[in-house]
């Protein structure tokens, strides 16, 4: 018999014994279904955990040179050159950076202490560039007023408690400072730079000297953050930033640039740091290993995010174990439905030899069965799943609001598990089927002719 | 593929139409013999007794015969006929149809044989309720792969032959006991088999009606010189329609003799 006939002549079946077989694939139904919440919350946290480590840094690779013995000098950093011939971390080393597969951009980590003027009274801060990149930053939740809108505007973000410190408050404890409330009266405003540029000396290229132009520049405050988006750089936190673009426009002296620096032996700039985002946390590893290869040193906050997509995983592999178990149970369910089919048809499958059917067909009609519960389980469960799974988001962020956090998407269907689940279900399905598809092929045609 | 059916009509009943007898012929009729049965035992074990159902029976069947199996309850006539459907298998001894032992085939190869040398009618009809008289006519072209669209088709006509051309759409239920042996009838004969077995067919019938399916199963005999076995213990029935008048009884031929009555019908005709 052919296919589309065993799949026609089981769905009669089935619609014959409606409730029966209805409640049946229920039953596969809430097994799917259990097994699709769960592993969506699963995914969907993890892929919560993978955004907000991705925000944090995670994706950030600090570059440093060899030469700077400053920088961060880990036992691992043994590939490449010795610190003596490790090359200059300048223009050339950062488009060698950017071209490393995986590394979405590499800029200079530039900073320096300016003097601001705003409303005719000085205030002296450490000042950072930001890429467009860290707009979507956790750091930058909260902030009021916009990102910057291009990346050479003359716009300036303030962190909070140097806007106080504008508006002449004094606080020592940021949690006493609402942030909407320091923002309103400096958004759209105009604050003075003063800042020294550092401009190349002499024809030689090997010139050690160098000029310093006092230069202004003047910007309009568009936000002011509630966090602290340098939180990582301990006395060297900025408070105050720029578009990272401008900031390299200005050649600016950096905060720790002296003449007996390593950097200072040419009129190129060179940079102490320069900062690789990666396209995912998963790259940072191999990103690392190759800027290693040129020759510089890495760090990254990598071995955490090692540690937390394994325990994902087992989390996964047990949330997984969980929803299958209740499939199981549905399965159990199917091997029942069709046991009992086989003896109330028992007639019908001797009439069905009688006319020519071989134990092939039999076998084919009861897999079909098994299939066609399989799949409209599959179909349903996934569907009551994704209710779940979205019913439980809609009610963790209802809390989350409610205690006074953002709202998250803690759950996520990928297409992958939507079709893994319907697969699965099917796969369950036909397995249950092997038992009962295999003792009605086998009935003796006489027999159950004899049966009432 | 050409039409089985061509009409040879007949008083009384329903318009019957059968293919080109010429094809048939040639297809069907080239053996004298269309079951050769030797030595043939179906014994059944019971606890610690053996059941002799069918107890070294050997019989010859020609081609185009019209043959009754008489016998009380418990003969071994229905056992008989299981064996020569196929449906069963001997303990010991053969059956062989068209040159081929069903002793020696499969399971599957017994299905096929089924499925395109026999046709079977039962005293309790066993259509499949589920289904449409269209459906249960066309469930034996399922299994013998015809395609879906010729379908359809073949079963309206071979319910057509029967006179059921206006239930198509009707279940077995909504059918009266003689229309459903029709049905029985047309979907035996839908793959165009050369045996027609049938297991007292008229047990559920009254006896018009019984006549009418009788007449039907006759007409298909003498148009198409198709094999009829015909299981019953109406010896009148079978004296009125067969040929030749085989009793059983405890599993074993107590008598195998040609039907004078039938042959002086034929005579006369």
């Amino acid at each position: 018999m052919k296919l589309y006939d065993s799949v026609e002549l089981a769905a009669r079946n089935l619609r014959e014994s409606l409730l029966r077989n209805s409640l049946t694939t229920l039953g596969i139904s809430v097994g799917v279904a259990s097994l699709v919440a769960m592993l969506s919350l699963g995914i969907g946290l993890q892929q919560l955990f993978s955004r907000k480590l991705q925000r944090s840094l995670f994706d950030t690779v600090v570059v440093s040179s060899r030469r700077d013995l400053r920088s961060f000098t880990r036992e691992q950093d043994t590939e490449g050159p010795a610190a003596a011939e490790s090359p200059d971390l300048d223009e050339n080393a950062r488009a060698k950076i950017a071209a490393v597969p995986g590394v979405l951009e590499a800029y200079p980590d530039l900073r320096f202490i300016a003097e601001l003027r705003f409303e005719d009274k000085p205030h002296l801060t450490m000042i950072a560039g930001l890429p467009l990149l860290d707009k979507n930053s956790d750091a930058f939740q909260g902030m009021q007023g916009k990102f910057f809108s291009t990346e050479n505007a003359h716009e300036v973000i303030l962190q909070k408690m140097f806007a106080a410190e504008l508006l002449g408050k004094h606080v020592r404890n940021p949690d006493e400072i609402k942030v909407a409330e320091v923002a309103q009266p400096l958004l759209s405003k105009q604050m003075v730079l003063r800042y020294a540029e550092r401009e190349a000396g002499g024809a030689a290229a090997d010139s050690a000297s160098y000029s310093v132009i006092s230069r202004e520049l003047i910007l309009t405050i568009v936000g002011v953050t509630d966090l602290d988006p340098d939180s990582t750089r301990g006395n060297f936190r900025a408070r105050l930033f720029i578009p990272q673009k401008l900031m390299e426009g200005m050649h600016a002296m950096q905060a720790y640039e002296s003449p007996d620096s390593t950097h200072a032996t040419s009129k190129e700039a060179i940079y102490s740091f320069v900062v690789a985002r990666v396209n995912g946390a998963g790259k940072v590893e191999s990103v690392e290993q190759a800027i290693k290869k040129l020759g510089f040193n890495t760090f990254s906050i990598l071995d955490a995010s090692h540690s937390l997509q394994r325990a994902f995983r087992i989390v996964d592999i047990f949330l997984g174990i969980f929803g299958s178990l209740a499939l199981t149970v549905a399965s159990i369910g199917i091997i029942n439905t069709l046991v009992m089919a086989i003896l109330e048809r028992r007639r019908e499958i001797g009439i069905m030899k009688a006319v020519g059917a071989s134990d092939a067909d039999v076998r084919g009609l009861f897999f079909a069965e098994a299939g066609a519960m399989g799949v409209l389980g599959g179909v349903l469960g996934v569907i009551i799943g994704w209710l779940i799974g979205r019913a439980i988001n809609f009610g963790t962020n209802i809390y989350l609001v409610r205690q006074g956090f953002s709202r998250e998407d803690i759950w996520a269907v990928p297409f992958w598990l939507i079709a893994a689940a319907l697969a699965f279900s099917f796969i369950v399905s036909l397995i249950s089927g092997l038992y009962p598809a295999s003792r009605a092929a086998k009935l003796d045609p006489v027999q159950a002719l004899r049966y009432e | 593929m050409p039409s089985f059916f061509i009409d040879v009509g007949g008083p009384g009943g329903p318009p019957l139409h059968r293919l080109s007898l010429i094809n048939f012929c040639l297809a069907h009729l080239s053996s004298s013999a269309a079951i050769q049965i030797s030595s043939l035992c179906r014994h059944y074990q019971m606890g610690r007794s053996t059941i002799r159902a069918v107890d070294g029976v050997s019989l010859k069947i020609g081609s185009g015969e019209f043959v009754a199996l008489l016998g009380a309850s418990g003969s071994g006539k229905s056992s008989l006929l299981n064996l020569i459907a196929g449906l069963d298998s001997p303990t010991s001894g053969s059956v062989v149809v068209a040159d081929r032992d069903l002793a020696a085939l499969s399971r599957e190869e017994l299905a096929v044989y089924r499925r395109h040398t026999v046709g079977m009618v039962f005293q309790s009809f066993n259509l499949i309720p589920s289904m449409t008289v269209l459906e249960n006519v066309e469930l034996p072209l399922r299994f013998a792969e015809v395609e879906r669209s010729r379908r359809g088709a073949m079963a309206a006509k071979a319910l057509e032959q029967v006179g059921l051309s206006g239930r198509l759409r009707h279940r077995p239920i909504e059918l009266s006991g003689g229309e459903q042996q029709r049905v029985a009838l047309a979907r035996a004969l839908i793959n165009q088999p050369n045996l027609l077995l049938a297991d007292e067919p008229t047990g559920n019938l009254d006896s018009r009606t019984g006549t009418e399916v009788m007449e039907l199963i006759r007409r298909l005999n003498e148009s198409l010189k198709m094999t009829v076995v015909l299981v019953t213990h109406e010896r009148d029935l079978a004296e009125k329609y067969a040929e030749r008048l085989i009793s059983l009884a405890d599993g074993k031929i107590v008598a195998d003799q040609p039907n004078p009555a039938r042959a002086m019908a034929r005579g006369e005709s």
